[in-house]
């Protein structure tokens, strides 16, 4: 196991997350694709002996071929999870004008209400209620 | 009959690639009605299978031997999934077609619909992890497209929220896969368990926690819910129905397969508390909405919380609750968001201030809402109550005394929140605007009634027929539990 590679899936997970954390939708689907091929160079890397031909049943020289199989199995999922963030990005950008993913309705209006709770005279109002 | 096992997967996948070709809206129709009313077929023979108490089926795709095949197996749980899942998904499709909308007079819509059947399917009868993964990101896919296929503001907005959160549970769960794959060679189910004990004790730990927090952001159990209610409201009623009645099952699905098969027993004490929190929160926030979708949205989580929790009592008694609990709750909770299309369709509005006076205009729409709102409170005789019952009866067994009060709290407040939907939607008066077309609500909606009430009625009949139901989870959990028959039936296959 080299452990140069798995420098590299350390630094693909860091990169890829901190793009993630982001507010552009271009660069959620940047860091998307740079997690999913540290996700890609780990199962090659922890699953199998790097470098060796990927044949069944031989004796010794070989590598499993399974973490293979699997990885190009998630590289074609990754291809088309970008593909669609890339639409769904270029949708957001016609509607909006920009890429930005947008505050949540329900959290604007539980601001809004803090900001009016906070300024209300209706303080006094709820203990004149109290016997 | 092994054979057929792989149906349930391929039929509409196979109906999805015809449907790209022939974008014929009324060919569509016809092509996905057919495919799912074949595949349903065929996983009801399957089920009848292994009621009559038929071995375990596996199919090996590839023909590889040992774990290098794509495995499918099919035991009492996962092929009473299918069913289930087949059954309301046709229903629902039914539901569209007469509901017409935007997204479903799409050419793109059947065929992903039918995609997304494929992938519910291949998630129950999935039998290793990164196949498991593979039908994960095909359901999803699916949900993904279904979701903003209108592209409208608020879809956009509500789905990149659902989206990139479901990307990070899918690099969560392919780094898991890859991880276990390092530690035992292995992601055949059946190979696992015994490959999982051997590892260390931290090693096992670690692994189990990233599984469940994979799989768990999937059943939106607390503290991983906060994306469903965002995002469920916005699609239209019938995706929104499909979503909330599967999606998230299939997520307490593979919970389910994690704490039996993979880790049994293991962190129960965790789940429990995950599951009474999440019961909590869910109908916390379905008592303190005013959007019917929204408290609909809410109420899936708290009832997730139910499934959890039974499924942290663990033992024969809880699991079997847990099984009843999920094949209960899928039609049930599709249904009350068919009933709030309809609704939302006559009235153009899914707030409760809008909406007034059903009760008088439309009884049998009543009734249809009423029913599945009843049961999902848990009140006698419907299923709901059975199920609640069940699950409260092995939690006070297992002395699970806190869990047990806050799950009856949890179902009065679930009625509290029912009945807030009953006064404002269906009591009162009837809007002055809407006395023109006032009766015959569901006679306008033919195909959307029929879909409606098939759900029902089947809710009903889990009901009456609860005592041979029951005895099926009953066998469903003996056999799940059972992991080292499991191992054996997939291994000499």
């Amino acid at each position: 196991m080299s452990v140069a590679l798995l420098v590299l899936v350390g630094v693909l997970f860091a990169a890829g997350t901190y793009l993630l954390m982001e507010r552009s939708l271009t660069r959620i689907a940047l860091g998307v694709g740079v997690l999913g091929n540290g996700v890609n160079v780990l199962i090659v890397t922890v699953g199998s002996r790097p470098g060796r031909a990927p044949i069944i049943g031989g004796e010794g020289g070989f590598t499993d071929p399974l973490p293979q199989a699997l990885v190009l199995t998630a590289i074609v999922i990754g291809f088309a999870l970008l593909a669609f963030l890339l639409a769904l990005a270029w949708r957001n950008w016609t509607i909006t004008g920009n890429d930005e993913v947008e505050d949540d309705v329900e959290d604007r209006l539980i601001e809004r209400r803090t900001e009016r709770g906070s300024k209300a005279t209706d303080r006094p109002h709820v203990e004149d209620v109290k016997p | 009959m092994t054979t057929l096992v792989s149906l349930p997967i391929l039929v509409p996948l196979v109906a999805a690639a015809v449907m790209l070709i022939a974008r014929n809206r009324r060919a569509q129709r016809v092509v996905s009605t057919t495919a799912l009313v074949a595949s349903l077929a065929t996983s009801i023979t399957v089920l009848v299978d292994s009621w009559t108490g038929g071995p375990v089926r596996v199919v090996r795709l590839g023909g590889w031997p040992g774990d290098f095949a794509i495995t499918m197996v099919a035991d009492r749980l996962s092929s009473v999934m299918v069913v289930v899942a087949l059954a309301v998904v046709t229903a629902v499709l039914v539901y569209a077609m007469g509901q017409g909308s935007a997204d479903e007079r799409s050419w793109v819509y059947h065929p992903v619909y039918m995609v997304m059947a494929a992938g519910i399917s291949q998630a129950f009868l999935a039998g290793d992890l990164f196949n498991l993964f593979v039908a994960f990101e095909i359901l999803l896919m699916a949900s993904y497209v279904l979701l903003t296929l209108e592209g409208t503001n608020a879809q956009i907005r509500s789905g990149t929220t659902y989206v990139v959160l479901n990307v990070i549970e899918s690099m969560v769960l392919v780094v898991t896969v890859g991880l276990i794959f390092a530690a035992t060679g292995t992601v055949n189910m059946a190979e696992l368990p015994e490959r999982l004990a051997a590892l260390p004790d931290g090693v096992r730990t670690g692994l189990q926690l990233l599984l469940l927090l994979a799989f768990g952001i999937k059943a939106a159990v607390f503290p991983l819910f906060f994306w469903l209610p965002d995002s469920y409201p916005t699609a239209p009623s019938s995706v929104s129905a499909v979503f909330a009645g599967l999606l998230t099952k299939v997520g307490v699905y593979c919970l389910i397969r994690v704490q039996t098969l993979l880790f049994p027993g293991e962190l129960d004490g965790l789940v429990v508390v995950v599951g009474a929190l999440t019961m909590l929160i869910g109908v916390i926030g379905a008592v303190s909405h005013k959007d019917m979708k929204r408290i609909l949205s809410f109420h899936i989580i708290s009832q997730i919380g139910y499934m959890v929790f039974g499924l942290g009592v663990g033992g024969a008694a809880a699991i079997a609750a847990t099984i009843f609990y999920l094949i209960h709750h899928i039609p049930v909770k599709t249904s009350l968001f068919l009933v709030e299309g309809i609704i939302e369709r006559d009235s153009g509005s899914s707030s409760l201030d809008s909406v007034s006076g059903l009760a008088r205009r439309s009884p049998w729409l009543a009734v249809l809402f009423l029913v599945p709102a009843l049961s999902l409170a848990g009140l006698p005789p419907l299923s709901g109550f059975l199920a609640k019952f069940a699950i409260l009866r092995a939690g006070f067994e297992d002395g699970q005394y806190v869990g047990v009060t806050v799950a009856i709290v949890v179902s009065l407040l679930t009625l509290v929140s029912m009945v807030k939907i009953w006064v404002g939607a269906f009591w009162g008066d009837v809007e002055p605007v809407d006395r023109a077309g006032t009766t015959g609500l569901l006679r306008r909606q033919p195909l959307m009634a029929a879909g409606t009430t098939f759900i029902v009625v089947a809710s009903i009949a889990i009901a009456v027929a609860a005592g041979p139901f029951y005895e099926f989870a009953e066998k469903a959990a003996r056999q799940v539990l059972d992991v080292a028959s499991y191992v054996t039936a997939v291994k000499s296959s």
